[in-house]
């Protein structure tokens, strides 16, 4: 008997798992294939619109970090080999534009807008910029925050690829908050401090 | 009694009745509040500039989407709801569920980091 439920168990188990990758699918084979796969349902039930707003916000969070650094730039505080890593990073920034861009086209979703240079500046108070060091901290700060918001909507993802994205952003970010915090002489991050 | 514990006694106190005040309570710390903000939320967020979000200055007791110029969702622009400490915490266990619709996939998983989180910003009041 008790032989029996347990495989009757794993049969369910089974058969839901087989059913979670089925759903799962959906978007991911349309992903794929690069057709529009607005009206994909995940394992969940969610529609695929969901995960495309939040890969919005996303999106336009790049936007913002593309920008600070075109500021960073700008702002002639930083020495050439700082600036020339603060460009390698922005193009970092330019990268995971694209591809959200991408991946929101092929969900059917339209990508946001990037706003103007001088709607950023306001928003992020470049005025208050007076040193290198100020600069780095700045863009320090701003990549922090990214690695928590990427690790925060993970679990907001119905779909396991999208998920997957957003991690490999927060591993970008995390490179490039690490890189900042060691040009400012701070101490490396301790473990499990990221997305808390 | 020593200064310290006047100070400490007086943002107590400060923090009760403003949570009073609001007509909801908030019993969070404003202090760890601000880190978790600072931590957490400031990818997106700001006090006084909408970027990503609306600013939050004065977001406690605010009518939902009513930001001057920032690009609400439809679920946020038609929502019948005013941001208390209960509503607060709603929206950050889950928006999602809270605003169906709405545009932010970051929630706030651990009650008393709400609770904190929610504390800091009803300490951030209008200018």
């Amino acid at each position: 008997m008790i032989k029996h439920q347990q495989s009757s168990h794993d049969t369910s188990r089974r058969r839901l798992l087989l059913r979670g990758t089925t759903a799962l699918s959906a978007t991911a084979v349309a992903l794929l294939a690069g057709v529009p796969a607005k009206a994909a349902k995940s394992a969940t039930g969610q529609d695929a619109s969901r995960d495309a707003a939040v890969l919005n916000t996303a999106l336009a969070l790049e936007h913002e970090a593309i920008n600070a650094y075109t500021l960073g730039a700008q702002s002639k505080l930083l020495e050439k080999p700082v600036l020339a890593v603060a460009l390698k990073f922005q193009g970092d920034h330019k990268a995971h534009r694209d591809r959200l861009v991408s991946v929101l086209k092929t969900l059917g979703a339209t990508p946001a807008e990037e706003k103007t240079l001088a709607v950023y500046a306001q928003a992020l108070d470049v005025e208050k910029l007076k040193s290198q060091a100020d600069v780095l901290d700045f863009a320090a700060g701003l990549e922090h925050g990214a690695v928590n918001a990427y690790l925060g909507i993970i679990p907001s993802f119905a779909d396991r690829p999208l998920a997957k994205l957003a991690g490999q952003l927060a591993a970008d970010e995390t490179e490039h908050f690490v890189v900042l915090s060691q040009a400012l002489g701070r101490e490396l991050p301790a473990p499990l401090s990221f997305g808390v | 009694m020593s200064v310290r514990d006047a100070r400490w006694i007086g943002a107590i106190s400060m923090t009760l009745v403003f949570g009073v005040a609001r007509g909801s309570p908030v019993t969070g710390s404003v202090a760890r509040g601000k880190e978790l903000y600072e931590s957490r939320c400031t990818a997106c967020h700001s006090l006084d500039h909408s970027r990503i979000g609306p600013a939050h200055r004065g977001v406690f007791g605010r009518h939902a989407g009513q930001v001057a110029g920032f690009d609400y969702s439809e679920a946020l622009r038609s929502a019948h709801v005013t941001w208390t400490a209960r509503s607060l915490d709603r929206w950050l266990t889950d928006p999602e569920a809270f605003l169906p619709g709405q545009k932010m996939g970051y929630s706030v998983a651990d009650a008393q980091d709400r609770a904190d989180i929610i504390s800091f910003l009803a300490s951030a009041e209008a200018r």
